[in-house]
C-alpha cells in the first residue's frame, strides 16, 4: 500500500472535532476511540480540515518537490493587456496597478503583453500606467480575439522571456485564453483572485480567491512551477494612476507564421444592443427582481441608472420571466460583479443572488419585506415600497447631482 | 456523431452555510447536485443528438458517490456514462482534473464533441473546459449560448463576450462551454428515471486510462491550496426608515459622493 497523502496522527488527536466540522466534503468521522478517520473515497485533500485542526494532528504530503532550482530564470511581473478594437479594458489597468506591488515587493520589472493589429502606438498607455516593458506583437492576424492564435502567441512570449508572474482578467477572454496558455507550459493557474500578495519568506505569489460562491476564501500557491499564473476579478483592484510623460521600453516581437494559424473562424460580431454599460465594467449597478413585477417597471430603473450612470442588472426571476437580456443577470448562474454601489430593488438576495454581488463596496437594498435575506448583507436597507422609493430616489439624485 | 458532456458533481450551494459558532461550512444535509452549468451541457448534447443523430457520453471524475450525477444525466437522456474514479485523482486542480478527462475522451472511439459547463459552482474557475481542448489539442469555443448550426464536419456557434456576442466557425473535433442561456434542461422521464436506475456505469481508473502518475492528483497539480478561511461578514447594515422622499435624501447625501467618484 502507498502512504495515503493524508492521514491523522492518531497520538496527537484529542477528538475535538473541528476537524469534522470543517470539512466541505463529510470525509471525516470520529469513530469510536474519538479519534478523526478520513474517507479517503471523499477526501479532495482540500486542507480546509489542516487548518481547523488546533492539534497539528492531520498531516498532508507535500507535492513531490521538483528541481526547484529551474525557476530561478524565472523573472519580472507581467500583465496580459485585454484590448478591443485598440482600446484597452480598463481590468488592464487595474492588474498594473496590482501588478506595480508585486513588482516592487518582488525587486523585479512590471511587463505588459500587448497583442492586437495596429496597437503599437497604444503601448504608451501602457508604460504611462506603470509598465516598465511593452512587449508587443502587432499583427493583421491579431486583429480581434482568437483563442488558439492569441494563445500560441502569448506561449511563445513567455518560452523567450520567462515572466515570473502572469496575471489576466478573469474576463471571457482571459480566462479562455490563460487556461490554454498554463495547460501548455505546465504550469499553475488560480481563478478569479480577489488578493494577490508576495509571501516574504518563499517569496511565492499567494493567491486569494472565493470559492462555494463566496462562502469560502482559499488562499492557493504554485509552489514548483513558473509563471505563476492568476486571473483577476475585475473591480476589485485598484487602477494604476496615469503618471503623464512617463515612458518605458516597447519591444516589438517577431513571431513565427505558424503560431498565427487557426482552426475556428469569427464569422460575425454583434455588440450589444443595450445602451447601458456593461455591468461587469459598471462602477454601479441599479438591479431589478421579482418585486418589479413587469417588464415595463425596468423604465423606472433605467431613470435612475441613467441617473447616476450606472448598468442595469437583475436577478434570476426577472431573466426568466424575459424581463431582460440574460446578459443583465447577475448570480451564480450570470455575472459575477463587483461595483462600488449596488442598488438592488425588489430582490430578495437568495444566495445564488449574492454570490454574484455581495463584494460590492456598498449595498443599497428596497425591499417591502424586512426580513428578506438581502438585508443581512445591505450596508443602507430600505423597508418600502420600490415603486415609491425608487422615484425619490432618482428625483434626489437628480438635484443633487444638478442633472 | 459521439459527444461527450463532462459533468461535476457539487455541493448544493443553496444549502452551505457558514456555523456562526465555528465559523466553518456547515455541510450537514448539504445535497450534491450536478453543477448546473453542465445540465445546459448536457441538455445541448441531447439536442445536438436529435438534430444529427449519433451517441451522447457523460463522463464524470470524482469519488464513488459521483455515479449519482451521472445516473441524473442518463435519466435526461444520455446513452452511456463514465465514471472516473481512483483515490489518485484526489487532489486534481483544474490542470490534472483536465489532463484526466482528456485521457478519458481519449480512450473512447470517435469523439467529435466536448460539451462542457461554463464552470462548476464550487470551484467556479472556467478553466477545465479549455484545459481540456489543450490537452487534447482541439480547438475551443467557450460561453457558447446558442449553436446555429452543426453537422457531422464543423460547428457554428454564437459566444457571449461582456460587450455583445460574436459567431464563431470551427471545425470538428472540438471543444464547447455552454451558458445558461442557451437552453431550457429538459426534466427526466419516467422511462429515462428507470433506464437510469438499471445502467450500468464503468468506472475507470488511472491504471484503466494510461495515465501518467505525475500528471494526476495531488502530485499532477500545480497549484496548492495553502489556506481555506470564511470572508469576514460584511458590517451590520443600517436600516432607514421614515417617508420615502426623506429615506431617499438621507440616502442621497450618504452615496454622493461614491456616485460622483464612480463617474470621474
Ligand atoms: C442552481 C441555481 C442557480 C441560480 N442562479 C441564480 C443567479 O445567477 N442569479 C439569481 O439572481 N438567482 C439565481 N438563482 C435563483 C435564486 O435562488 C432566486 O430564486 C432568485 O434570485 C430570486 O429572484 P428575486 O429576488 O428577484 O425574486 P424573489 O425571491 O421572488 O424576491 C422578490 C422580492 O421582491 C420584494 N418585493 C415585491 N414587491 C415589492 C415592491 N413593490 N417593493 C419592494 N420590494 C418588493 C419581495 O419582498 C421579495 O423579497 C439560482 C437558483 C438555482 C437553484
Ligand atoms: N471532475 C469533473 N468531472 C467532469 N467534468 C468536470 C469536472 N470538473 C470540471 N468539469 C467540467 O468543466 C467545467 C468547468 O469546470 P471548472 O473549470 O471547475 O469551473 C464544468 O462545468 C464541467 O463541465
Amino acid at each position: 500500500m502507498p502512504e495515503p497523502p493524508i492521514k491523522v496522527i492518531t497520538q496527537n488527536c484529542v477528538g475535538c472535532g473541528l476537524c469534522v466540522k470543517a470539512c466541505p466534503f463529510d470525509a471525516i468521522a470520529l469513530n469510536d476511540e474519538k479519534i478523526a478517520v478520513i474517507d479517503l473515497d471523499k477526501c479532495t485533500l482540500c486542507g480546509a480540515c489542516l487548518e481547523a485542526c488546533k492539534f497539528d494532528a492531520i498531516e498532508m504530503k507535500a507535492r513531490e518537490a521538483g528541481a526547484d532550482a529551474a525557476l530561478d530564470g524565472y523573472c519580472d511581473v507581467w500583465v496580459f493587456a485585454e484590448q478591443t478594437g485598440g482600446h484597452i479594458e480598463s481590468v488592464t489597468y487595474e492588474l498594473l496597478g496590482e501588478g506595480r506591488k508585486l513588482a516592487d515587493a518582488l525587486g523585479m520589472n512590471l511587463c505588459a503583453v500587448l497583442l492586437g493589429s495596429g496597437v503599437t502606438d497604444t503601448a504608451a498607455a501602457l508604460t504611462e500606467r506603470g509598465a516598465d516593458t511593452v512587449y508587443v506583437v502587432d499583427r493583421p492576424e491579431l486583429e480581434y480575439f482568437q483563442d488558439e492564435r492569441y494563445a500560441a502567441v502569448l506561449i511563445e512570449l513567455v518560452k523567450r522571456h520567462k515572466p515570473n508572474i502572469l496575471l489576466s482578467g478573469a474576463t471571457t477572454i482571459g480566462r479562455s485564453l490563460v487556461s490554454r496558455v498554463a495547460v501548455t507550459l505546465n504550469t499553475g493557474l488560480t481563478a478569479d483572485c480577489t488578493g494577490l500578495a508576495i509571501d516574504p519568506e518563499s517569496r511565492n505569489l499567494l493567491q486569494t480567491r472565493p470559492a462555494f460562491g463566496g462562502n469560502i476564501m482559499a488562499t492557493i500557491i504554485t509552489p514548483h512551477t513558473r509563471p505563476q499564473m492568476a486571473t483577476v476579478r475585475h473591480k476589485v483592484m485598484q487602477e494604476a494612476e496615469v503618471q503623464s510623460g512617463r515612458t518605458g521600453n516597447v519591444s516589438i516581437e517577431a513571431v513565427a507564421a505558424s503560431l498565427l494559424e487557426a482552426r475556428t473562424r469569427r464569422v460575425r460580431y454583434v455588440p450589444e444592443q443595450e445602451s447601458t454599460v456593461n455591468i461587469a465594467e459598471a462602477d454601479i449597478i441599479v438591479a431589478g427582481g421579482r418585486g418589479l413585477q413587469k417588464p415595463e417597471h425596468f423604465a423606472l430603473l433605467r431613470e435612475l441608472a441613467e441617473t447616476i450612470g450606472a448598468g442595469i442588472g437583475a436577478s434570476r426571476a426577472a431573466v426568466d420571466a424575459n424581463w431582460i437580456a440574460y446578459s443583465h443577470q447577475v448570480g451564480q448562474t450570470g455575472k459575477t460583479v463587483c461595483p462600488k454601489l449596488y442598488i438592488a430593488c425588489g430582490i430578495s438576495g437568495q444566495i445564488q443572488h449574492l454570490a454574484g454581488m455581495s463584494s460590492a463596496d456598498v449595498i443599497v437594498a428596497i425591499n417591502k419585506d424586512p426580513e428578506a435575506p438581502i438585508f443581512k448583507v445591505a450596508t443602507y436597507g430600505i423597508v418600502g415600497d420600490l415603486f415609491q422609493v425608487v422615484p425619490h430616489l432618482t428625483q434626489a439624485f437628480k438635484q443633487a447631482l444638478g442633472k | 456523431m459521439h459527444i461527450v458532456v463532462c459533468v461535476k458533481q457539487v455541493p448544493d450551494t443553496t444549502d452551505v452555510r457558514i456555523d456562526p459558532e465555528t465559523n466553518t461550512l456547515m455541510r450537514e444535509g448539504v445535497a450534491s447536485i450536478v453543477n448546473p452549468f453542465d445540465t445546459f451541457a448536457v441538455e445541448e448534447a441531447l439536442r445536438v443528438r436529435e438534430k444529427v443523430g449519433g451517441t451522447v457520453t457523460a463522463l464524470s471524475m470524482g469519488p464513488p458517490q459521483a455515479d449519482a450525477a451521472l445516473r441524473e444525466t442518463l435519466a435526461m437522456g444520455v446513452d452511456k456514462a463514465v465514471l472516473l474514479s481512483d483515490r489518485a485523482f484526489a487532489g486534481s486542480d483544474t490542470w490534472a482534473t483536465s489532463y484526466t478527462l482528456a485521457m478519458a475522451v481519449r480512450k473512447m472511439d470517435g469523439v467529435d464533441l466536448v460539451i462542457c459547463g461554463k464552470q462548476a459552482s464550487d470551484g467556479d474557475t472556467a478553466q477545465v473546459g479549455p484545459g481540456l481542448a489543450t490537452h487534447l489539442g482541439l480547438p475551443q469555443i467557450t460561453y457558447v449560448r446558442k449553436i446555429e448550426a452543426v453537422d457531422a464536419q464543423s460547428i457554428t456557434a454564437e459566444r457571449l463576450l461582456e460587450t455583445g456576442y460574436e459567431v464563431i466557425a470551427s471545425p470538428l473535433p472540438c471543444v464547447l462551454t455552454v451558458v445558461k442561456e442557451i437552453n431550457e434542461p429538459r426534466l427526466p422521464s419516467l422511462k429515462g428515471k428507470l433506464a437510469a436506475r438499471k445502467a450500468e456505469i464503468p468506472t475507470w481508473n488511472a491504471a484503466d486510462l494510461d495515465a501518467d502518475p505525475a500528471r494526476i492528483g495531488l502530485d499532477g497539480s500545480p497549484t496548492k491550496v495553502v489556506k481555506i478561511f470564511t470572508p469576514p461578514p460584511r458590517e451590520g447594515g443600517e436600516i432607514l426608515t421614515g417617508e420615502p422622499d426623506q429615506i431617499a435624501a438621507r440616502l442621497v447625501a450618504k452615496l454622493k459622493d461614491t456616485v460622483l467618484s464612480a463617474a470621474s
